[in-house]
């Protein structure tokens, strides 16, 4: 089977081209630009959310994306089973248009941040994680946002938890999950999560921008591998 | 609608126009002018549009040459050949009025002003510095303004989708009641895509694409050309609305229909709105305009043609488009979801034609209301000012030595100029749009220019203290060391955009600090060989309380011109040997060292030899290009121990120690602290001394071999040892403990 990536891109989506580029110019896999407006995937077999202020993020982050024509299809795509990674205000679209449970609120500081983490990597049986040795205790991946406080009751934490939804926890260099390395006051340190089915992940981390060796990160390009690999073979 | 009030010298004096101005205007016109040719006159002529008191001084500049691709002052932004077919466009402007007032949204126009400059050349914002000095963070206001400021140039850059790479922050009482908020851009453009601000060519349409005009920063621009007052809380609707959403959609549908060719010139409406725009656009091109004011879209009912032409609503642009591709250029700014409207067109004769429901409201020469045309130009009255006598007399050795110097330098390095400032930069996305090798905290930014080899560097720079205390001095290091930054980074300095905000120009106290800093802005660039490529003035920075220091706030972009030769400021590995460039002078007149243990900002500035540093500048580029520096790192303020200490812990995933030897000249603390120009702290691999040093000797630049990286501690022979830990928590926990501490 062939590889293609759809990067979706609404009015505000600012992590657009940096998907595209890391995709095409430093993992040299198919990818094409989605217009909002528009409902057609062309024949895309991973869809990716990019990160940005979709509509400025004036109501509520992802509110008002998740009412654009092509996420009708975004949706029908992903409930068959087709591959889906929102990044950032790609998660929190996800979260809106129900793909993913749970909600996202204002981080803890009440201040947007940006900087580099560490992710202990909580399930590498996925189809975004398999790339990633067991051997590496973390990946190491920026953050930039102002609400990426992810929420949710007790029951839907639990069960999270037991169906090994929690693909990525904010955590030390060592991989150890603490308090102090909670940069948005997320419960139980969650950066990422999948859905049930394990077709849709949801990331606050940019795995794009921490692709391109001249920037000095690369751990992002496993999460592409593993989807790429998933696909191909 | 209000009814129009009767147009007379005293309502002209009202709008901050002076009786030789006033009488210049019934010259030009012949006649008096109406209500909405006066404001419209009013804005053009203010300071902040006019640069009426400044524009002598700033021709003396550098401002031609190089690789510079058009002269200061003709575009919206400076522009210089990088080569790969490429041009850098940069520049650098002023938003401190309104950031007192409202310092969010006032902060976040100014992010967005600046963008806006950039991409209507062509070019797409690739990098945002910014330059930012406030009062005592002891003060609860000023808390306040700092930390509205900081989110307003981040939520704007933050969503717009450009990282804030670089920049810098002062706290001092003489900024109390008066907040500096200098906002930097720099762009990309291949040069086959360059556009002009310029209209011609009779019958081509004159579109208004962006957001619609509403009663928001009319009279921005005169707010800004007068002092802060008590009254100034009164013009809190002088300050614009910020809307960094609509801004990204503007950015997007002007690069593609300048892409496309189908465009004569295209203007930003910044200050004096449509005033502004449609009177520079016609004079550049030798042409006139008749507009229609019905067609512009409104977000407000009954608003009248002056505050149509006074509003400052941002995101808003004016293109002369070519006839016949209406049609395209409209669809572009449909599918962004933009308005565009046909508000009039390009006629031969040289008068912009001014029409509101039915009426003729204005009807001017556009060379009559700008710069280089009619507007006044004014040389000032000059007179050194009378606090130099005082601080000229004092003489740094009367500052009694401490006795624990250990803890004098803790002191010191804990002064909120000197500690990180990443409570700042955390709060804003500097790694957006991945170019970002080199973010801040380091000597200068390093942004990858994608599709080549190189990348560039940039910085915002000035010491307003040593501009205060001697301002020719002080603006030459300024420049110095900004070009010493991009140097320490592997680049090499390309050219200057400055931020020149000084007090009253009608004081000659004031403006012989202006024409002085001006001199030496001028020495000191062409020294450097980086012509000023353009700026922006703010004249009238002071409060009931204070005037600011005199505060030439310089940006520079430099070239790197090979990966390979990107150096960053941090200590890298254990073993590697630590060298001083450059020599210590003592000079402590107006250091940190001075102003925080001893409370003084006196004596003499540090000097400089423009020779010598150019000789320095060179010589550590050279050894860089040939592969032999592991980090550089220039000696700024708190001096040579607070420098080795930031080598020690900028890195923070890996801080390292240090071992050595500072010399001492006559006392300890000077030597310690002195600001003394023109040195650098780098550090190479142990295997490399040899061929160093006779580089070194062969450029005969001074060096002193300091000691070595290693252990856990900077240790400071025969005086005092620091952890790591320790400075490190200085360092990064100082500023968050003052801002968690308050309310």
């Amino acid at each position: 089977m062939s590889l293609k990536f759809g990067v979706v891109v609404f009015p505000g989506s600012n992590c657009d081209h940096d998907a595209y580029y890391a995709l095409r110019k430093i993992l040299n896999y198919d990818v094409e630009f989605l217009w909002h407006k528009e409902n057609d995937l062309k024949q895309s077999n991973v869809i990716l959310l990019p990160g940005g202020f979709s509509y400025g993020d004036y109501l509520r982050t992802g509110a008002i994306a998740r009412f654009s024509p092509i996420m009708n299809s975004v949706i029908n795509f992903a409930n068959k089973g087709g591959i889906v990674i929102g990044i950032c205000n790609g998660f929190q679209i996800l979260l809106e248009a129900g793909l993913l449970p749970g909600v996202m609120i204002r981080n803890n500081s009440l201040k947007f941040v940006c900087k580099d983490v560490y992710l202990s990597v909580e399930n590498r049986d996925t189809i975004f994680t398999s790339e990633i040795s067991s051997d590496k205790k973390v990946v190491k991946i920026p953050i930039a946002h102002g609400e990426g406080n992810y929420f949710a009751n007790p029951e839907l934490l639990k069960e999270l938890e037991e169906n090994q939804q929690i693909i990525f926890r904010y955590s030390d260099a060592e991989g150890n999950v603490t308090e102090n390395d909670n940069p948005n006051g997320s419960q139980l340190n969650i950066a990422g999560i999948v859905n049930k089915n394990g077709n849709v992940l949801g990331m606050m981390p940019h795995p794009e921008r921490a692709c391109d060796p001249t920037l000095g990160k690369t751990d992002g390009t496993l999460i592409f591998k593993s989807i790429a690999n998933y696909i191909l073979n | 609608m209000m009814k129009e009030p009767e147009v007379t010298f005293e309502l002209a004096q009202e709008h901050g126009i002076i009786k030789e101005e006033w009488e210049k205007i019934l010259k030009i016109l012949g006649r008096t002018p109406t209500f909405t040719e006066l404001g419209v006159f009013s804005v053009m002529w203010s300071e902040h549009c006019s640069y009426k008191n400044s524009i002598a001084q700033l021709k003396t500049l550098p401002r031609s040459g190089g690789r510079l691709l058009v002269d200061a002052g003709e575009e919206n932004a400076g522009l210089i050949d990088i080569g790969d077919d490429l041009a850098v466009a940069f520049k650098i402007e002023s938003h401190n009025h309104p950031s007192a007032v409202e310092p969010y949204q006032g902060a976040a126009t100014g992010v967005g002003g600046i963008m806006r400059d950039i991409f209507t050349m062509g070019a797409r914002p690739i990098a945002s510095l910014n330059s930012l000095r406030f009062g005592s963070l002891k003060d609860a206001r000023t808390r306040f303004l700092f930390d509205g400021v900081v989110r307003g140039i981040g939520d704007y850059g933050n969503s717009f989708g450009v990282p804030t790479v670089a920049g810098e922050v002062y706290f001092d009482e003489s900024y109390q009641g008066n907040p500096l908020v200098n906002a930097m851009a720099v762009g990309i453009v291949n040069k086959k895509h360059i556009a002009s601000a310029t209209s011609k060519g009779a019958g081509n349409p004159i579109m208004i694409v962006g957001s619609s005009t509403g009663r928001d920063g009319i009279h921005g621009a005169t707010f800004a050309s007068e002092e802060i007052s008590e009254k100034s809380e009164a013009k809190r609707p002088s300050v614009q609305v910020g809307d960094p959403f609509t801004e990204k959609l503007l950015l997007e549908a002007t690069l593609e229909i300048i892409k496309n060719d189908w465009l004569i010139g295209i203007q930003d409406m910044g200050a004096a709105g449509i005033s502004c725009s449609t009177s520079e656009m016609s004079e550049k091109g030798n042409a006139g305009m008749k507009i229609n004011l019905d067609k512009v879209p409104l977000r407000e009912d009954g608003m009248s043609a002056y505050e149509i032409l006074l509003s400052e609503s941002q995101e808003r642009m004016l293109c002369c488009v070519k006839k016949g591709y209406e049609s395209n250029v409209k669809e572009v700014f449909e599918k962004w979801d933009l308005h565009c409207e046909i508000i009039g067109e390009v006629t031969d004769e040289e008068i912009l034609d001014i029409d509101y429901q039915n009426k003729l409201k204005a009807k001017i020469q556009p060379f009559d209301l700008v710069l280089g045309g009619g507007a006044p130009v004014y040389i000032r009255e000059q007179k050194e000012p009378e606090y130099l006598k005082e601080t000229r007399k004092f003489d740094s050795k009367a500052l009694t030595e401490p006795k624990d110097l250990k803890e004098t330098f803790l002191k010191v390095f804990s002064s909120p100029n000197i500690v990180s400032k990443q409570w700042v930069y955390h709060q804003y996305d500097s790694m957006v749009r991945t170019n970002t090798i080199v973010g801040p905290g380091c000597d200068s930014a390093v942004i990858l220019i994608k599709g080549t080899n190189k990348a560039l560097a940039m910085k915002t720079d000035c010491n307003s203290r040593y501009v205060y205390l001697n301002p020719k001095e002080g603006t030459k290091i300024a420049v110095a060391e900004s070009a010493r930054n991009i140097v320490c980074s592997g680049g090499v300095p390309l050219g200057v955009t400055n931020c020149l905000n000084f007090g009253n120009p009608y004081k000659p106290e004031v403006y012989w600090q202006f024409a002085q800093a001006i001199a030496g802005m001028g020495e000191a660039c062409r020294h450097f060989d980086t012509p000023v490529t353009g700026g922006n003035v703010s004249f009238y920075n002071e409060s009931p309380e204070t005037a600011v220091y005199p505060t030439p706030v310089i940006g520079m972009v430099g070239l790197v011109e090979d990966l390979k030769h990107i150096t960053t400021s941090y200590f890298k590995d254990e073993g590697d040997v630590i060298y001083l460039l450059g020599e210590d002078k003592e000079e402590v007149g107006g250091s940190e060292y001075a102003k925080v243990i001893h409370n003084k900002v006196a004596g003499e500035s540090p000097t400089i030899n423009l020779d010598e540093e150019k000789k320095l500048q060179d010589t550590l580029l050279n050894l860089i290009r040939k592969g032999l520096i592991k980090s550089a790192h220039d000696i700024s303020e708190g001096g040579i121990v607070s420098a080795l200490a930031e080598c020690c812990i900028i890195n923070q995933e890996k801080q390292l120690g240090c071992e050595v030897e500072i010399p001492i000249k006559s006392r300890k603390d000077f030597s310690l602290f002195s600001e003394s120009q023109s040195r650098i702290i780098i550090s190479i691999s142990k295997d490399k001394i040899l061929e160093l040093e006779s580089e070194l000797k062969l450029s005969n630049v001074k060096f002193t071999k300091l000691g070595v990286v290693s252990g856990s501690s900077l240790k400071l022979k025969n005086l005092f040892d620091v952890n790591v830990n320790e400075l490190s928590d200085i360092y990064y926990n100082t500023i968050p403990r003052i801002m968690s501490s308050e309310k």
